[in-house]
């Protein structure tokens, strides 16, 4: 039973958190909403539980692909259930059933109007976010893809602030534009190799263009996700429309799922192709950092800033994946998860204030430190893990990637490490606007600090970056062997000239 | 293919007799008539879809096309609804005329309407004489209005439109099926030495339909009119499955059509279980806030603009993920990116509707009324396009069966 439980643990996994979506529609009844959130966090919980043997049952000195599973699906194309994980999907995974829990108890009291419709929509996109994560067929990882985008939509449109509708089907249609490029390279690759398993793409011989167009294909995709300059602009807009919950998920997964997928498929599918435009990509993450960063510098409403602090904080990631060397990789690695502690813990601050003023303008605060002391504390925690304090897991993954770019060029870790100056001064200003100075307005006056169930998701949240700042090494321990694959990998050219390889050479581009 | 197809058109009949009873009561349509006329256009549909002679074929979409016209004027004192019989009779006339003079020039040149013989003869001793070329001009633009490809979409929208909600289900939906094997039986089965000047002529039409549909229905707020605009625009995904002119192709194209007619039943099945009397609940904004007057049919609806927009895991994703494979096969990469462009404008106009179900505040708060066997068969047919959408092998395996059957 045991064995059987984690052979199809994956399946589990992404199964789990949607059915029990599934089942908390049928308790919608507004007037008794407690029913609701009790089997919504139950349903949460024993999701995040059942991810756990992924760490615990993981074998760190492999870097394929752990407890695989599968089975064919769509026999006419040769499509399959194929479920799999390495080490730089299991963190993900980990950090997304993790997440719900959380964005579940964050929404407790404060979403009141449809509430089994909310509940049902954050666990079912958990369910298909960690499908995203896991999936090894092309076709299966594209249906989840999408299919994510459907509960995303329906949150940040229902229950998102009042420019909501016009964020919500920006955030959709950028989206889409990419994945069906992305979905147009998949079909490519399929005819040329008769199969949709992403394993069989890695080692397939292509000449430099075909990589190059097969590379773009996935880069609209996934650029747009992460989002990198210049196709970050949906992100602001959703973030400050969307509802806490949605927030939370879109900051500390959805941009994940971009990143992860650069490592999944751009790159080790057209190696050539990335070393060949990792210029141009380092340049698009420099600009990330250091612009968008001077950008996050004048935002007026906190979810902006922190939105802006979010897209320079995976330029990071970016510039890590892109530098080709193991302490960028990891330290990109790092950086997401961390990155995903953090933005949520970040979001769910404004949450708090927003819960009670219903303002997210910095102008409408001041001197909350006054009234809300427990609340300051872990709100300046935070800033300071956002900035990149040493000692939280935000200066883990920069300095990490920091040293990377050392071996690379100076000048791109000189630019790089800009941030770290920017990212304290955009970061501590709002928290002195906010936070510090004199009680500004009667509403300010009354405010109430947190309560037991805002402690203990900021609680818990504290000690986890705190936790991965001072010791790393089991983050770092599950992805080295993968990244040491990956790397490996994408050190081998794949233009066909050099292999000999029954396989036939691509025309028609 | 013909069996296939056939069991499709009975059963999208038996759905429309389903979902439109109520609708036709209530509008003192419920008569002798309508039935008939309907029946009679099945019988049209199934000569169409067994045919092997153009005399034949043409027979059977006459009696289809007639009995049509008398169904959209059925309501006779409704002032739009005989413009739109009017229009749809003298611009379906025209076509039916074009098509005529098409196969009598084919006719000309080889010597028979048989299709099987035209096909040998063709192969055979035949030249390639301009007249055929012409001939095949014809043709495509008479399959093309019956199909309603841009550049002969004009009829769709105002018919679409002006006709009874219960008779717009039935133009847009099981027809198709027969101009589907029409096409196949004329231009594949009867025409396949010409497949260089069809292929290219479809790749016209696809590419133009598909522009139109998109971008026109943006610019919608009747619903009806919406969903006329994006026929065009579906019919623009399964030529793009035609005219890779390979097996494969044909299949998709199939493959295709049946989806899109799962998806319009649903859809126009949605307005008229929201139709009640002296009410048509065809505005867009009839549909605003359906989530807090009934969330489950707001849900099926959820699916069925989903499935029309081509978002997994819902069948329309298939069909499109289908025939663009099928496109990229034959060498049109770039078609097929184009294609994909589009179909976000699509989806815009898709969202928009699920914008108004969900977002919106609902200003309509009368009860939904509507009896229990059309809840039923309504929610069967959206959960079906989310079934597929999830397992779609079965539905690919049966029109892999039919097309390889017919064609081999």
């Amino acid at each position: 039973m045991v064995a059987y439980c984690i052979q199809h643990i994956l399946s589990f996994a992404i199964w789990t958190p949607v059915l029990a979506g599934i089942a908390v529609l049928f308790t919608a009844n507004d007037n008794k909403p407690d029913t609701t959130r009790w089997l919504a966090l139950a349903g949460s919980i024993v999701s995040f539980l059942v991810t756990i043997p992924l760490y615990t049952h993981f074998n760190f000195a492999d870097g394929g692909f752990q407890f695989q599973e599968g089975f064919n699906w769509i026999p006419a194309f040769n499509i399959n259930y194929h479920l799999g994980v390495d080490g730089i999907a299991v963190p993900l995974i980990l950090l997304t059933s993790f997440t719900t829990v959380i964005v579940v108890i964050a929404a407790w009291e404060v979403i009141e109007k449809r509430v089994a419709q909310y509940m049902a929509c954050f666990l079912i996109m958990s369910g298909l976010m960690i499908g995203v994560f896991s999936a090894l067929d092309a076709i299966l990882y594209y249906v989840f893809w999408e299919a994510m985008l459907i509960p995303m939509f329906l949150a940040i449109g229902v229950w998102g602030g009042p420019n909501r509708v016009y964020a919500t089907v920006k955030f959709f249609l950028y989206t889409l534009i990419g994945s069906l490029l992305m979905l147009v390279a998949f079909i490519y690759l399929y005819l040329q190799t008769g199969s949709f398993e992403i394993v069989d793409y890695y080692n397939f011989p292509m000449p430099l263009n075909v990589q190059v167009l097969i590379f773009l294909a996935f880069f609209a995709a996934f650029a747009v996700k992460i989002p990198m300059w210049p196709v970050h602009t949906w992100l602001p807009d959703a973030h400050v429309e969307a509802p806490t919950g949605g927030s939370v998920v879109l900051a500390a997964i959805a941009l994940k799922l971009g990143g992860y997928s650069f490592l999944r498929f751009a790159m080790p599918i057209a190696p050539d192709a990335a070393h060949y435009l990792s210029g141009y990509m380092i340049a698009l993450s420099l600009i990330a950092i250091v612009y968008i960063a001077l950008v996050a510098l004048v935002q007026k409403d906190m979810k902006k800033l922190i939105a802006y602090s979010s897209i320079s904080h995976m330029g990071f990631v970016t510039l890590g994946f892109f530098i080709f060397n193991d302490l960028g990789l990891e330290g990109a690695m790092v950086q997401m998860v961390s990155h995903g502690f953090i933005s949520a813990a970040m979001f769910l601050c404004v949450g708090v204030l927003y819960d009670r003023v219903h303002s997210r303008q910095i102008d409408a605060y001041g001197g909350v430190a006054n009234t809300m002391p427990a609340f300051a504390a872990f709100a300046v925690f935070f800033a300071m893990a956002n900035s990149g304090l040493p000692g939280t897991s935000g200066f883990v993954g920069e300095f990490m990637v920091i040293l990377g770019a050392i071996q690379a060029n100076f000048w791109y870790a000189f630019l790089a490490a800009l941030t770290l100056i920017f990212g304290a001064a955009y970061t501590l200003w709002m928290v002195k606007r906010v936070f510090y100075g004199e009680v500004a307005n009667q509403q300010v006056a009354v405010l109430k600090d947190l309560n037991k169930r805002e402690f203990l998701i900021l609680a818990i949240l504290a000690m986890l970056v705190l936790a991965l700042g001072v010791y790393p090494h089991p983050l770092t321990e599950m992805t080295n062997a993968t990244v040491t694959q990956l790397l490996s990998h994408l050190a081998q050219s794949k233009l066909p000239a050099g292999l000999v390889s029954g396989l036939p050479a691509p025309t028609g581009l | 293919m013909s069996d296939v197809l056939k069991l499709m058109i009975y059963l999208g009949t038996s759905l429309i007799f389903v979902y439109s009873r109520q609708y036709i009561q209530l509008r003192e349509m419920f008569r002798g008539e309508f039935y008939a006329l309907v029946l009679f256009a099945v019988v049209g549909m199934m000569i169409m879809v067994s045919g092997q002679n153009m005399l034949t074929l043409y027979v059977g979409l006459e009696l289809l096309s007639l009995s049509l016209y008398a169904l959209v004027a059925l309501d006779r004192d409704n002032a739009r609804a005989t413009e739109a019989a009017m229009k749809y009779f003298v611009l379906g006339a025209l076509a039916s005329g074009l098509l005529l003079y098409g196969m009598s020039m084919i006719y000309g040149m080889t010597g028979s309407l048989n299709i099987a013989d035209i096909n040998t003869a063709l192969m055979g001793s035949v030249k390639i004489h301009a007249v055929l070329i012409l001939g095949l001009v014809f043709i495509v633009a008479g399959l093309a209005f019956k199909l309603g490809a841009v550049p002969f979409q004009m009829w769709v929208p105002d018919v679409y439109e002006g006709s009874p909600t219960a008779i717009t289900i039935l133009i847009s939906s099981v027809p198709k099926l027969a101009a589907f094997a029409f096409v196949i039986r004329l231009l594949v089965q009867g025409l396949p030495t010409l497949v260089a000047d069809w292929q290219q002529m479809l790749m016209i039409m696809a590419v133009l339909s598909i522009i139109v549909g998109n971008v026109t229905a943006i610019a919608q707020t009747n619903l009806k009119r919406m969903l006329a605009y994006s026929t065009i625009s579906h019919i623009g995904f399964m030529l793009y499955g035609l005219m890779s002119a390979s097996m494969n192709g044909f299949v998709y194209a199939m493959f295709y059509v049946v989806s899109y007619v799962l998806m319009t039943l649903a859809g126009f099945g949605m307005i008229l279980l929201l139709s009640r009397k002296g009410f048509e609940a065809e505005q867009l904004d009839d549909l605003k806030g359906l989530n807090q007057r009934s969330p489950w049919h707001a849900f099926l609806m959820l699916i069925v603009m989903f499935s029309m927009a081509g978002v997994p895991p819902t069948l329309g994703f298939y069909a499109k993920f289908t025939v663009l494979q099928a496109a990229l096969q034959a060498g049109y990469l770039w078609l097929v990116v184009f294609a994909v462009l589009m179909a976000v404008i699509g989806a815009f106009y898709y969202l928009r509707v699920i914008k108004l179900m969900y977002f919106d505040e609902p200003i309509d708060t009368h009860p939904i009324q509507a009896p229990i066997d059309m809840r039923i068969a309504l929610s069967v047919n959206a959960m079906a396009l989310l079934v597929f959408g999830l397992m779609p092998q079965k539905l690919m395996e049966l029109c892999a069966y039919a097309i390889t059957r017919s064609l081999s």
